[in-house]
């Protein structure tokens, strides 16, 4: 955690009210699962506690095939009744660091061809590898996220997949102008011709999705991970649970499992990992802070009204009495 | 170089007349000796001369400061110069080379807007000046050339000039005289009288002129405008050389005007650079005010903010990178070159880069802001209806836009009496002969008749003694008549057919006076004086000598011969300065008047005559003629002939002259009184005239207790010091030490306790400020600066120039050094014009000098008390406001991206984008300030000249204090703090959007600069006590270009940024409706105190209006 984010960090994690009971249980593990409702349910699924069914993937290293995997089970309280929407949650991880924000190249990823082989100088020391230029070229690009999250509803024993939606999550304009995959015939393959994928990731950026609406540089993962977050405890929009018809909730009350393909490591930067689910209104998701601020604003100014109010009658008293004798 | 000079006679001088000839300088190894030699006609240069060619510069005048060509670079050199400009050089220099946060444009761009603003608005003045040079050097002169007029460009006169003419010849009548105005061809009410040299003034045609053969001797270019000391010498064939002796007198300054001349003829003396006005030009004072002060001094608290930020910022990123997941985690290796930077030198760089970051809290624009209101600003005075004169039809007049808010911290106020208080246009009332009054009261019905005036005669002189008397009036003046066909302006006498014009209102009055009483002055012609006698005679009278009037020997004389041969000198002057001089038996019955008069606050003279015989003349006539040729102290020998001369004479009687005061000086003082202003009068005259002058300007109230340090209460003795040091303690003891000690706190509160005046003369100031040595007296001038300051008004007669400078001075440097102002209106003010922090010119009757010497000139005293009250006030507020505000708006700038820096590691993560980085102070929020600083009136501009406690309000600079300063600091940190911190929590809810998509760090340093420009900008429309359609305009303006700017950064992609950050992040982040009723909110709470204080005040206001009502009604009542 971020040297002075600790404690007003801590807010995000829990049900207001349910502090003393969150603090308490991050020290025994049990799936620290917050779950009231109006607030996103989290789950924690770092692994530092050796009672967590992840601790085994904690030392996870970025080449590690297959991957390392984990199941955490958790309950859910209340039923989510519409859209809900899946984040993965990093912590004390500075997307926000100086040199981490400006290494990318962004007119490589407008799909400018001169800078696919030629990427900008702001992209060391991820800029090539073994004389090859990388593409998408910097840190940013180079760190993203590669859990593979999978949530299963638990029914007597069965393990029902929910349909997780993965596109849909970036901004429109990032999607369709901003991001472009490179321009020319032939097949993505084809155009990134040259490049080499970045160092961390398993797999060259035209094989991130079998869609080809979804892949290269317009992969939606990709995009969201792109903007970078402006605290070091972000959460970013991974997947999309869209409620199939009125007569049941999107997500009912029961049994669920999370299934993690656990690939990022944090542990080595003392960061941890999350996975929230959330419910969404027309202003956004629940948002203690506004509701808090408002009432507080608008008590305190209703009280001075009605003080200046009343000092505003008693000089307009006098006034009234001040003309009596004229 | 000799020249003529047709002439309208209201038009400026349109052409001149130039004879090329030889033009020597004087030789010598120094390049300038004592002399300069010019040589006139063909006159061989004989060989043991020596003469060198000749080294007078050219006639170019050149008062602008660059050309073409080094405009850029000299300008930027003296841009870089100043501290603040230097201070962003750097910096942008430091972008430029080391990686730094921001690109260089950041600051680059803000230091290139200011370069070049301030840049425009200098070349824009310097082409000003090229376009009045050029308007001089390519003006069309005639030059006498081989007999003949040859037109030519000024500029191109090789020789000499337009610039100081000396006459040679006047065309008119040859009447040897000339009117001219004076002043750089502005319309100017002070004519001068000047003369061609006796020997040269038969020359009148082009042929004449052209045979002259003269060598002109006189003194080295010097700035002195009232001096010039230089002596002709016509060679003649077959005769001896004459020579002649040359005065300021026969000099035409540049710029003259011809009056009552068509033209003259003229030798160049000084020319081009070297005239006398291009040298006064030259020595303009630079003044600066304090405010500036008060910017610097804020400043380095701003930079020990900066410095401290910094360095607190590089600490911290050390002990947190002391981790070694934190310094380098695997997502976010560095670079091969910053890891093999050695570790001293990385800290220095991020020392650097965080002084990059945060440089944007010493305000870049704020000079250029500062500089715009005050250039600007200064127009409201020129432009001001209501300091507008309809008599001479001129308004007020800024030379400097420097000190406008010096106009609203004046603490003292000295003033010149003749002319400043007075209208300096003179009547004659009264005058004594002999010791009998003789009073003018044409209402008197008495039956009594004469042919010579209603007059009342209180007892009478011989009738011989009254003849001599006003035949003294009639001869003993420089006044000059002026046909009544060319009056222009001046007051005419319809039927008279003549005026009468001089240099001294005084003259003109005694004139009349004698007049009156039956003795007209027709005129002078070829040096004869003639005059209407009582009796309609005709007398005429050959004018010999005048001894002209300077303000030393504070008299005239001029020496006459009578049709009988009779030799008579008449001498005219301050009682002070005749009474030594006459037979000590006749003094006594006129000083009984002289002392009455000046009691009514009349200006009193005293008339005294005395016969010379032949052979005195002689000697008086050799003796001056000598001293006149002299070019090495002149002045010395004229007054010791003078001294000589004016010795042994007979008193015959005295005149009373009064001078009327303005129109409203009465009321202006006592506002500058209740404004809190000391007032001094600084006068030269008598000390009686001039307290009774201030009784009734209301600077003495009937209730002040008078102190006195005069010679008449100190004494004549040797043991007037002894005396002045016990009343110097008595008055200490009175003043200082019996007063109660608690009224030390409340300053300037005296209005409510006994009132002192002091008195002091000129003899006494100077006993006081130059001690004897051997006296304890050195402490003296402290203990008189302690009675000074504690009276409410200080009256300092018989001064001379130099010591009103002395006093100014003195007050100047007090403790606390209190802002003071000089007005005055004459020559004699010029020193302290220039003292005072603030100096103001009366553009009187009295000439052009004070007026081009002062910072600010006013047609009338009158108009001081708006400029000071409402003006100044003014002035005052809006640039203390605009300091503070600026300050502050930087403060809330970067306060927020500090914040920032705790929670993205230390790693010089800007907050905005650059373009916001860059444009928050050029563009988003520059030009409501400006408005504001140019138009505001908190208080409305009648109320504030018509209630002059309110100057009170803003004195001893008031607003620029530190605790409005830390007020707006404080204001400024508190929004910071709002803005950083009320987006942050915001920000814990990821997902903003109805959608669920999130947004990243630019969004966030959006909202916050949102907010921030919002809030600023509200900020002050909520200052803003004036709205014009221009604040309007430029509040609402910058808010809505803001906004449009915003779309439209981040509406297309910039194929010229590496980055593209802002794409869409402004309109993304107006589709949350969280986001919006967030901004709105913590608008809300930002400026949340402000309203409460509003809120406060009007009800304080409101509630101290009842109370003031309430009693104001039960007044009568209890």
């Amino acid at each position: 955690m971020g040297f002075w984010s600790w404690g007003v960090v801590t807010l995000q994690n829990e049900c207001p009210g349910n502090t003393l009971a969150y603090s308490s249980i991050s020290f025994f593990y049990s799936p620290t699962v917050n779950d009231c409702p109006f607030f996103p349910l989290q789950i924690d699924y770092t692994g530092t506690e050796p009672s967590s069914p992840c601790n085994k993937c904690l030392n996870v290293s970025w080449d590690s095939s297959p991957p390392c995997t984990c199941t955490i089970n958790f309950t859910l309280e209340h039923s989510f009744e519409s859209n809900v929407f899946m984040y993965y949650g990093l912590s004390n991880f500075y997307q926000n660091h100086r040199r981490y924000v400006k290494s990318r190249d962004d007119s490589q990823l407008n799909g400018d061809n001169a800078s696919l082989l030629n990427p900008s100088k702001e992209c060391e020391p991820y800029r090539t590898n073994e004389d090859k230029p990388i593409a998408p070229c910097g840190a940013i690009a180079n760190s993203m996220f590669n859990d593979t999250l999978e949530l299963y509803r638990i029914d007597n024993d069965t393990r029902t997949p929910i349909t997780l939606i993965k596109k849909g999550i970036a901004w429109w304009t990032d999607k369709n102008v901003k991001f472009r995959n490179p321009t020319g015939d032939g097949n993505l393959t084809a155009l990134f011709q040259g490049t080499t994928k970045p160092v961390n990731w398993p797999k060259p950026v035209y094989m991130l999705d079998s869609e080809p609406d979804n892949n290269g540089f317009i992969n939606e993962d990709f995009i969201v991970w792109m903007r970078t977050a402006a605290l070091p405890t972000f959460r970013k929009l991974y997947r999309l649970i869209e409620r199939k018809n009125n007569l049941q909730p999107t997500l009912q009350a029961g049994k669920y499992s999370l299934d993690i393909a656990y690939n990022y490591p944090v542990h080595s930067f003392d960061g941890r990992k999350r996975m929230i689910l959330s419910t969404i209104s027309w202003m956004g998701g629940k948002n203690p802070f506004l509701g808090i601020a408002y009432i507080t604003v608008g008590s305190i100014c209703f009280f001075l009204g009605v003080v200046l109010l009343i000092i505003h009658h008693k000089y307009g008293n006098r006034n009234t009495s001040a003309d009596i004798p004229n | 170089m000799v020249f003529k000079v047709p002439s309208n006679p209201n038009h400026s001088v349109s052409s001149f007349l130039f004879r090329r000839c030889a033009v020597a300088a004087c030789a010598g190894e120094e390049k300038r000796v004592g002399t300069r030699t010019v040589v006139v006609g063909h006159r061989p240069v004989s060989e043991t001369d020596a003469y060198v060619a000749q080294k007078f510069c050219d006639n170019r005048i050149v008062s602008s400061k660059y050309t073409l060509w080094n405009f850029l670079p000299k300008n930027l050199f003296e841009q870089f110069r100043r501290i603040a400009n230097f201070y962003f050089l750097i910096i942008f220099l430091v972008q430029v080379i080391v990686d730094t946060p921001t690109s260089p444009v950041t600051s680059g761009l803000p230091l290139f807007f200011v370069i070049t603003v301030t840049a425009i608005k200098q070349g824009y003045e310097d082409w000003l000046r090229h376009r009045a040079d050029n308007e001089v050097n390519k003006s069309n002169v005639f030059i006498v050339e081989n007999a003949k007029q040859v037109q030519k460009e000024s500029e191109k006169i090789k020789v000499t000039v337009n610039g100081e003419v000396r006459l040679l010849s006047l065309k008119l009548v040859g009447r040897g005289r000339c009117v001219v105005r004076a002043g750089g061809g502005m319309s100017c009410p002070g004519e001068l009288t000047h003369y061609a040299v006796r020997d040269t003034t038969v020359l009148c045609t082009d042929e004449a002129i052209d045979a002259l053969t003269a060598t002109i001797e006189c003194e080295q270019p010097q700035p002195d405008l009232y001096k010039f000391v230089g002596r002709i010498i016509i060679y003649r064939s077959n005769q001896e050389p004459v020579a002649r002796s040359l005065g300021p007198e026969n000099l035409l300054l540049k710029g003259a005007t011809l009056k009552n001349t068509k033209k003259i003829y003229g030798v160049a003396v000084y020319t081009g650079m070297e005239t006398k006005m291009a040298l006064n030009y030259q020595g303009k004072s630079q003044k600066r005010s304090a405010v500036e002060k008060s910017i610097n001094a804020f400043l380095i608290v701003y930079l020990c903010i900066l410095l401290s930020k910094a360095t607190v910022c590089t600490t911290l990123k050390y002990v947190w990178q002391s981790n070694p997941f934190n310094d380098e985690p695997w997502y976010n290796e560095k670079t091969k070159k910053e890891r093999e930077t050695f570790k001293v030198l990385r800290m220095f760089t991020d020392f650097l880069s965080f002084m990059v970051l945060f440089n944007f809290i010493i305000p870049v624009s704020m000079y250029v802001t500062v500089e715009m209101q005050k250039f600007l600003g200064s127009f409201f005075i020129s432009w001001d209806k209501e300091m507008y004169d309809e008599e001479i039809k001129e308004g007020a007049l800024v030379n400097t836009s420097d000190l406008n808010e010096e106009l609203g911290q004046v603490e003292y106020v000295f003033t010149d009496k003749t002319g400043t208080l007075t209208e300096n246009s003179m009547e004659f009332i009264e005058c004594c002969i002999d010791g009998h009054k003789y009073k003018d009261c044409i209402s008197e019905v008495d039956g009594f008749s004469q042919t010579d005036g209603p007059l009342k005669y209180y007892g009478k002189a011989e009738k011989s003694r009254e003849e001599l008397f006003l035949r003294a009036l009639c001869l003993c003046h420089t006044v000059q008549i002026k046909e009544a066909d060319q009056v222009d302006g001046l007051i005419g006498h319809p039927e008279h057919r003549y005026t009468y014009i001089s240099s001294s209102p005084d003259e003109i009055a005694l004139v009349k006076g004698a007049e009156k009483y039956g003795f007209t002055f027709l005129g002078l012609e070829n040096n004869f004086m003639k005059i209407r006698n009582q009796k309609n005679e005709m007398e005429t009278y050959q004018l010999l000598h005048v001894l002209n009037f300077d303000p030393v020997r504070r008299r005239m004389s001029v020496i006459v011969r009578t049709t009988t041969g009779k030799l008579l000198l008449f001498c005219k002057g301050a009682d002070s300065s005749i009474f030594p001089r006459v037979q000590q038996e006749e003094i006594q019955q006129t000083k009984v008047h002289v002392d009455r008069n000046a009691m009514d606050g009349y200006r009193t003279l005293c008339v005294a005559f005395k016969e010379l015989t032949q052979k005195e003349y002689d000697k008086i006539d050799r003796q001056l003629n000598e001293a006149k040729m002299a070019l090495q102290d002149r002045e010395e020998k004229m007054a010791k002939v003078f001294e000589d001369t004016e010795a042994d004479m007979h008193l015959i009687g005295a005149t009373a002259v009064e001078d009327r005061l303005q129109e409203q000086s009465a009321e202006t003082i006592e506002a500058l009184h209740a404004a809190g202003m000391k007032v001094w009068v600084l006068t030269g005259d008598k000390m009686e005239t001039a307290k009774s002058t201030c009784y009734a300007c209301r600077l003495f109230q009937t209730s002040t207790e008078l102190l006195e340090l005069t010679a008449k209460t100190v004494g004549e003795s040797e043991r007037k010091e002894d005396r002045l040091h016990e009343l110097l303690m008595e008055y200490h003891k009175k003043l200082i030490q019996d007063v109660p000690k608690n009224r030390g706190g409340l300053k300037r509160s005296w209005t409510l306790s006994q009132e002192y005046g002091l008195i002091i003369d000129g003899s006494t100031l100077s006993l006081i400020l130059n001690p004897s040595q051997d006296s304890s007296s050195s402490n003296y001038k402290n203990i008189f600066l302690q009675i000074c300051l504690k009276c409410t008004a200080v009256l300092c007669c018989r001064m001379a120039p130099l010591q009103k400078a002395q006093i100014v001075r003195m007050v100047k440097n007090t403790k606390g050094s209190p802002i003071t102002l000089s007005i005055g209106d004459g020559a004699n003010d010029v020193s302290m014009i220039l003292e005072a922090h603030v100096g103001i010119g009366i553009k009187g009757k009295e000439g052009r000098q004070a007026s081009r010497n002062s910072d600010y000139a006013v047609p009338k005293f009158k108009h001081l008390r708006k400029l000071l009250l409402a003006h100044g006030h003014l002035y005052y507020v809006r640039i203390a406001h605009l300091v503070q505000y600026f300050f502050y708006k930087n403060l809330c700038f970067i306060l927020p991206q500090f914040l920032y820096q705790f929670f993205c590691g230390f790693s010089q993560q800007p907050l905005y984008d650059a373009a916001y980085l860059t444009m928050y102070n050029i563009c988003f929020t520059s030009l409501p300030i400006l408005a504001y600083s140019l138009l505001e009136q908190h208080i409305n501009i009648d109320t504030l000249t018509a209630d002059p406690q309110l100057y009170m309000k803003v004195s001893d600079n008031a607003m620029l204090q530190w605790k409005p300063f830390l007020y707006w600091t404080f204001l400024g940190a508190f929004e910071g703090l709002v803005f950083f911190f009320g987006v942050y929590f915001l920000f814990q809810n990821s997902s903003l959007e109805d959608n669920g998509k999130v947004f990243g760090n630019w969004t966030f340093g959006t909202i916050v600069f949102t907010v921030l420009v919002f809030t600023v900008t509200l900020k002050l429309a909520l200052d803003t006590r004036f709205w014009t359609w221009m604040n309007h305009f430029v509040i609402w303006g910058s808010l809505a270009f803001y906004v449009f700017f915003s779309f439209f950064w981040g509406g297309v992609i910039w194929p010229f940024l590496k980055q593209q950050r802002m794409y869409f992040v402004f309109a993304h982040m107006l589709t949350s409706v969280s986001t919006w009723l967030a901004i709105i909110l913590l608008i809300f709470i930002s400026l949340f105190p402000e309203i409460l204080l509003i809120v406060l005040k009007n009800i304080k206001e409101k509630s101290h209006q009842v109370r003031n009502k309430i009693m104001y009604l039960y007044k009568p009542i209890g």
